[in-house]
């Protein structure tokens, strides 16, 4: 029992992250239909230029914020440099853009740090805090609490806002947004910086507890993207439901089956559901127009 | 694309394997000639089910991972001959492409890229994971192949490189010529009209899953002979060959070259293959320069370069 609970805090953390990158994805799916597979990049940039800020003397926070600061800049050049001139391609030519832009930036990102693994101090130090029979760092709190914090901000913000429903507008219906006099262009810049914010954050978070290098964006991106997937591409709830659900697979597949085949896991549980609910937990059913 | 066009284009392919050589200015060469080769038929066969039938593959690296250690170890643990563990390689791809390709094939777009990226993920995993059999993330030797050494026998002292160079250059031929051939055959224009619309094609009787099925098996075998013939190659192996950042380079070379046409696919594989050893002397910025031909390709040429040239050329002589 004590070792399941373990399993679970530690599937909760690593999922939060996966739910995180997921978020990230659902907002630029939604107001572009293009899937990101850069988002892993962004994670990688939040906590690369955090520690690098961080240890060149300025305060955590400050480091923190100026990182989230740069990587929306990122992402912001990112859709005017790469997505935007391409608007209408077929989905493979996006794929191509995407991964290429990912190697970029890992390739720019090499360069300009450099290949080792930094961390970061703990936010609230690392003494394990004993519940319900078993532990957890408190860094693991502020992961899973960010998440948490992003999508109920998000939530609100898509439901309670001007600005969050045209954006939710413009990813429904481009022209008849235009028409109502939504700035289209604008709302695409804020879901890129958006998106590319809240990987930067998730990267911050998560580099006190598994290190950061400038490599470590292909596998969350594939993580986040198939979390996303797990719950339904496009849907905020679904993004982090499948977060943590893959989180959890995967730490309850390493604790008792193999930690060496943890990730196949979480692969096979994807293949399982797309050949049985192809729309994800949380999508929706979509006909083909002919 | 009429008979005569078919053979013009397999005789201009041959044309430059045969003159190339002529040029090199080293021995060393013919090795990353005949590594041109190989990358360029497993891209003839995505070219198939990308640029044919129009479906899309994120782990097809995987099937080339299943060729390469069907020859790393059918010859160590059945003794079979290399020769025979290509063919063993080969029928295990396109077995597993048979059984895996009909649940997946009913995805589309992103879905279909996310299951097949699984797949793919799944093969590097075991091949990594199972050290006992795979040797793990050290990879393998690999037997030699034993071809040379007959023609030596025979009295025809050819090197390593010069073999392999002349060896894949053939079996590229074969490839290429068996795709063309394809093009213009019934199957070939189910899999273009299913390309164009999935419901125009069912509605003038078409079995669109059987289509894409074939597409996908065709595509997993060449995938599958070219991995075993890189294992032979090289002699060596590692799970990487699986990996997922191959699938992607496979499916950058269909697209940079022009995903529709089986000549523009070979000319992506060629660029995409020499460009890291061009790059060699900046190894630092090797990434970052990959990463912006493939923004760029898909931005300026998004039909990919080949038919772009065309079309250009056309164009101007209209």
């Amino acid at each position: 029992m004590d070792a399941l609970m373990q399993f679970i805090f530690s599937g909760l953390t690593v999922g939060a992250v996966y739910a995180l990158v997921a978020l990230g994805f659902t907002i630029i799916y939604n107001a572009s239909d293009v899937v990101n597979f850069a988002q892993g990049e962004f994670v990688m940039l939040g906590g690369m230029i955090t520690v690098f800020t961080f240890e060149a003397g300025l305060p955590l926070p400050l480091a923190a914020l100026i990182a989230i600061f740069v990587t929306s800049a990122v992402g912001v050049a990112l859709n005017k440099l790469a997505i935007e001139p391409a608007r209408g391609a077929p989905v493979v030519s996006l794929i191509i853009i995407t991964i290429g832009a990912s190697i970029f930036i890992r390739g720019a990102a090499q360069i300009v740090f450099d290949k080792q693994l930094h961390r970061l101090p703990s936010f609230s130090g690392d003494e394990p805090i004993h519940m319900l029979g078993a532990t957890i760092l408190p860094q693991s709190l502020w992961v899973i609490g960010g998440a948490l914090l992003v999508f109920v901000g998000l939530y609100l913000f898509f439901t309670r806002t001007l600005t969050g429903k045209a954006v939710l507008a413009t990813a429904n219906n481009r022209l008849a947004a235009q028409l109502v006099g939504i700035n289209t262009g604008f709302m695409m810049t804020l879901s890129f910086a958006l998106s590319a914010a809240i990987g930067a954050l998730a990267g911050v978070l998560v580099t006190p507890i598994t290190l950061v290098g400038y490599d470590i964006g292909v596998a969350l991106a594939l993580k986040g993207f198939a979390a996303a997937m797990l719950g339904g591409m496009g849907n905020p709830k679904g993004a982090l439901a499948g977060g943590l659900l893959l989180g959890l697979f995967e730490a309850l597949t390493a604790g008792y089956i193999s930690s060496q085949y943890k990730e196949a896991v979480a692969f096979i549980v994807i293949l399982a559901v797309l050949f049985v609910m192809p729309q994800g937990i949380f999508g929706e059913k979509k006909t083909e127009r002919v | 694309m009429t008979c005569r066009r078919k053979w013009i284009q397999i005789s201009i392919i041959a044309a430059i394997m045969l003159v190339l050589p002529f040029f090199f200015p080293s021995g060393y060469y013919y090795r990353v000639g005949a590594l041109v080769f190989v990358n360029a038929l497993s891209v003839v066969g995505l070219v198939i089910l990308v640029g044919y039938a129009g479906q899309i593959s994120l782990g097809h690296a995987g099937f080339a991972g299943i060729g390469a250690y069907a020859c790393a170890l059918a010859p160590t643990h059945l003794g079979l001959h290399p020769a025979v563990a290509i063919l063993l390689g080969a029928l295990i791809s396109a077995a597993l492409a048979l059984l895996i390709g009909r649940p997946i094939l009913r995805l589309k777009g992103y879905y279909l890229g996310v299951a097949t990226l699984g797949f793919g993920i799944l093969v590097s995993m075991v091949l990594s994971n199972e050290r006992a059999l795979t040797g793990g993330p050290d990879g393998m030797s690999v037997p030699d192949l034993g071809l040379r050494s007959l023609l030596r026998d025979m009295g025809w002292r050819i090197s390593g490189g010069e073999f392999w160079y002349g060896l894949n250059a053939v079996v590229l031929l074969i490839g290429i010529w068996i795709a063309l051939n394809l093009y213009q055959s019934a199957t070939g224009r189910a899999m273009r009209a299913l390309h164009g619309s999935e419901v125009a094609a069912q509605t003038v009787g078409i079995d669109v899953p059987r289509i894409k099925l074939q597409a996908f098996v065709i595509s997993a075998v060449y995938a599958s002979v070219a991995g075993s013939l890189l294992a032979l190659q090289n002699g060596f192996i590692t799970p990487e060959v699986a990996g997922f950042m191959h699938s992607v380079e496979m499916v950058t070379m269909a697209v940079l070259g022009g995903v529709g046409s089986v000549l523009g696919a070979t000319l992506g594989a060629a660029i995409l293959t020499l460009l890291p050893q061009v790059l060699t002397v900046f190894a630092e910025y090797e990434q970052l320069v990959l990463g912006l031909i493939m923004v760029l390709v898909m931005i300026f040429l998004p039909r990919g370069l080949l038919p772009s040239i065309v079309a250009k050329l056309r164009g101007r002589g209209e």
